[in-house]
């Protein structure tokens, strides 16, 4: 008997498995993935300032810094101020869906595909952005790829106010109604990487990012 | 891992004669337990929630079979494999399989409780695969001659400073450094390197997702997105109690964990992977499998100690527990310390080769309070020392006491004829103080301790004479 025939053997013996309550059963599961029930959840602000002050608030609790600017085309030049104001260099690996915007009147120089271990600064955007914890959503396809906010030291994310929902239920129906399945890769991204490891202490930049540094974006 | 836990006696004993354990234990403790009472807070409807966990984990456990079934074909429709596992040495069989399928040399890993339960890493060296801890705290040990965790998610709590830092002199060849941070950042600069070059990725699993076929993935340091992002191979190995039913259900054990565990409002990251790349996309493993893992698990359902597969993992058991303060993690000698490896141990690896542990507890309920999907934890403690004693495990006189007393306390005249003698005797034996300083049938009780004196008299002698005056 295979190990599968012999665990799922056990376990059927265990619960008094048989054809007639396999039937409630199968029930039951259809039920549970169809309910989709709403678990309990903090309230959080549902109108757009409420949801953008909370999401600024926590995003700074997570020890991510914040910026806003009015549209898309303005997040260049934000994004130079702030490399320049860390001293930066003014180079970066992008997401290739991004690499469309103005980077260069701005005097920096992004490369749009994966990032490489020597890449300094990553630029994403995100799929959105939720409220109650300050968290980036990030879905991996060919135009976003995942290690672009994982292997820089900075990492700087676009965020359009927009997309910025309350908890990350709202994420998952988003994500339903817009990607139909998941992507292979969601990465829900709450500050820079950090570790307690030794004596409780935290520290910030473990394995990723040492920095994580959120553009609001007003009218996107 | 070979469980040590027979010895928990000596374990402990020894554990608490370290001077160096005890002072690192002491700078831990509270920590986790401050953090937690603060991000509790932040949920309005907390034990609402607690509940509303117990019941997402007892749907699943209830049609277990069924539910991994849906798992599996989930899992399967989008491209990844799905192996069974019965223990540790099955679980080291397809792991060496795949590697060898995909020509892995290096193997990094992400925390998996569940490779300590099957000694992975001596298997995968074994076959020609480096296996590479990336978990700060499991690299520690790694570099430490393969040393055991003492805590599931801190698992260098019992060590101090002092000796990482000649630790990472002496195995990096290093001038000795002494600040936390510059001492994790040399462990990135080793560790980077391995990402780059691993062929193969391995993690636990949080949780699974029956909805979509998914793993759901928690850290703070990043190692778990790296491991599952750059190698070209990604096994997942977890438990089969792990599935819950929709990302809903997951977003609330989301809310529960990393507050029960560090106190984090949510980990740093939290990854949902679901299958294989697209031959578009730029990064993410061209191979994915799930190692289902019973190891002990699937005896356990439908038993009175079921509730005990609902556990999450998030260690706010030993966090809060005064015997695991006291001797650290060690002492409970395999995988998991603390009051839920007082029971689990036990239940996977056999009631007689863990004596001691369902004793290793005062039943204060500090660890049945904060358990975040309300695992009655003393209660199954006293169930599995029932279980001791109906299977004749205990030492004779144990037994024997408990058979005297069972006879004593049944019988009206005998009770009152043996608390009669007790007093007296308790009070001769204090010679006119109110404290007991040695009492000599149970010596062990005195040693930290007094015995309060009793007046003399029972109270059923007191209350006689009371009824009688009025």
């Amino acid at each position: 008997m295979n190990s599968r025939e012999d665990i799922l053997g056990r376990v059927r013996a265990r619960l008094g498995r048989n054809t007639e309550n396999a039937v409630t059963a199968r029930k039951d599961i259809a039920a549970a993935l169809a309910e989709r029930v709403e678990r309990p959840r903090p309230a959080v602000p549902t109108d757009t300032a409420g949801l953008v002050a909370r999401f600024e608030e926590k995003s700074a609790a997570q020890s991510s810094s914040l910026d806003r600017v009015a549209a898309l085309a303005d997040a260049p030049a934000a994004v130079a101020r702030y490399l320049a104001g860390m001293n930066l260099p003014l180079r970066a690996v992008i997401w290739p869906s991004l690499a469309g915007l103005d980077w260069r009147a701005a005097g920096i120089e992004v490369a749009p595909r994966g990032a490489v271990d020597s890449d300094l600064v990553g630029i994403t955007g995100c799929f959105c952005a939720i409220a109650e914890t300050g968290t980036l959503m990030a879905c991996s396809a060919p135009d976003h790829p995942a290690t672009v906010s994982l292997l820089p030291e900075t990492h700087i994310a676009l965020v359009p106010m927009s997309r910025i929902v309350p908890g990350m239920e709202d994420a998952w129906n988003l994500a339903r109604a817009e990607l139909g399945s998941l992507p292979r890769a969601v990465n829900f991204i709450s500050g820079p990487s950090r570790t307690g490891d030794i004596e409780q202490t935290i520290v910030l930049g473990a394995h990723g990012p040492y920095r994580v540094h959120l553009v609001i974006v007003e009218e996107a | 891992m070979e469980s040590r836990s027979r010895h928990f006696k000596a374990n402990a004993a020894a554990s608490l004669a370290n001077p160096v354990l005890q002072a690192n234990l002491k700078t831990a403790k509270g920590k986790f337990v401050d953090k937690r009472a603060i991000a509790i807070k932040e949920i309005d409807d907390f034990e609402g929630s607690r509940e509303a966990a117990k019941n997402i984990r007892n749907r699943v456990l209830e049609n277990l079979d069924l539910w991994l079934e849906k798992f599996e074909e989930s899992a399967t429709a989008r491209g990844a494999t799905v192996l069974w596992a019965k223990d540790g040495e099955e679980i080291c069989r397809h792991v060496a399989e795949i590697g060898q399928r995909h020509g892995v040399r290096k193997a990094a890993k992400s925390k998996s409780m569940l490779s300590e339960e099957a000694n992975l890493n001596l298997a995968l060296t074994a076959a020609g695969i480096r296996p590479i801890e990336t978990d700060l705290g499991e690299y520690i040990l790694q570099i430490n001659d393969n040393e055991p965790p003492s805590h599931i998610i801190a698992p260098v709590v019992h060590k101090s400073l002092d000796e990482i830092a000649d630790l990472f002199h002496q195995v990096h060849k290093t001038p000795r450094k002494t600040e936390i941070p510059a001492l994790t950042r040399e462990a990135r600069e080793v560790l980077r390197e391995h990402f780059l070059t691993a062929d193969m990725g391995i993690s636990g699993g949080n949780f699974l997702v029956a909805e979509t076929g998914s793993v759901a993935l928690v850290t703070n340091e990043g190692n778990g997105r790296m491991v599952t992002t750059l190698p070209r191979v990604h096994v997942v190995i977890t438990g089969i109690e792990k599935v819950v039913p929709t990302l809903e259900d997951l977003t609330l054990l989301l809310r529960l964990l990393p507050r029960s565990a560090t106190g984090q409002s949510i980990s740093n990251y939290v990854s949902v992977l679901t299958g294989v790349k697209t031959p578009e996309e730029l990064d993410g493993p061209e191979h994915l499998y799930f190692i289902l893992v019973d190891n002990g698990r699937a005896d356990v359902v439908g038993t009175e100690f079921q509730d005990m597969l609902r556990c999450i993992r998030c260690g706010a058991c030993m966090n809060h527990c005064p015997v695991y303060q006291t001797i650290g993690g060690h002492a409970y000698g395999w995988v998991y310390p603390g009051p839920m490896g007082s029971v689990l141990t036990p239940l996977y690896t056999g009631l007689e080769n863990a004596i001691d542990l369902p004793q290793a507890a005062t039943l204060c309920n500090q660890c049945g309070v904060v358990c975040p999907v309300m695992i009655p934890l003393p209660e199954l403690l006293r169930r599995l020392r029932e279980k001791q004693v109906e299977k004749h495990l205990r030492p004779w006189f144990e037994r024997f006491a408990l058979k005297i007393w069972a006879r004593v306390a049944a019988s009206p005249p005998l009770y009152a004829l043996g608390s009669w003698l007790g007093v007296r005797y308790l009070k001769w034996l204090a010679g006119g103080r109110d404290r007991i300083a040695v009492l000599s049938v149970a010596p062990e009780w005195t040693l930290g301790r007094d015995f309060p004196a009793p007046e003399g008299k029972t109270f059923r002698e007191l209350y006689a004479k009371r009824r009688g005056v009025r």
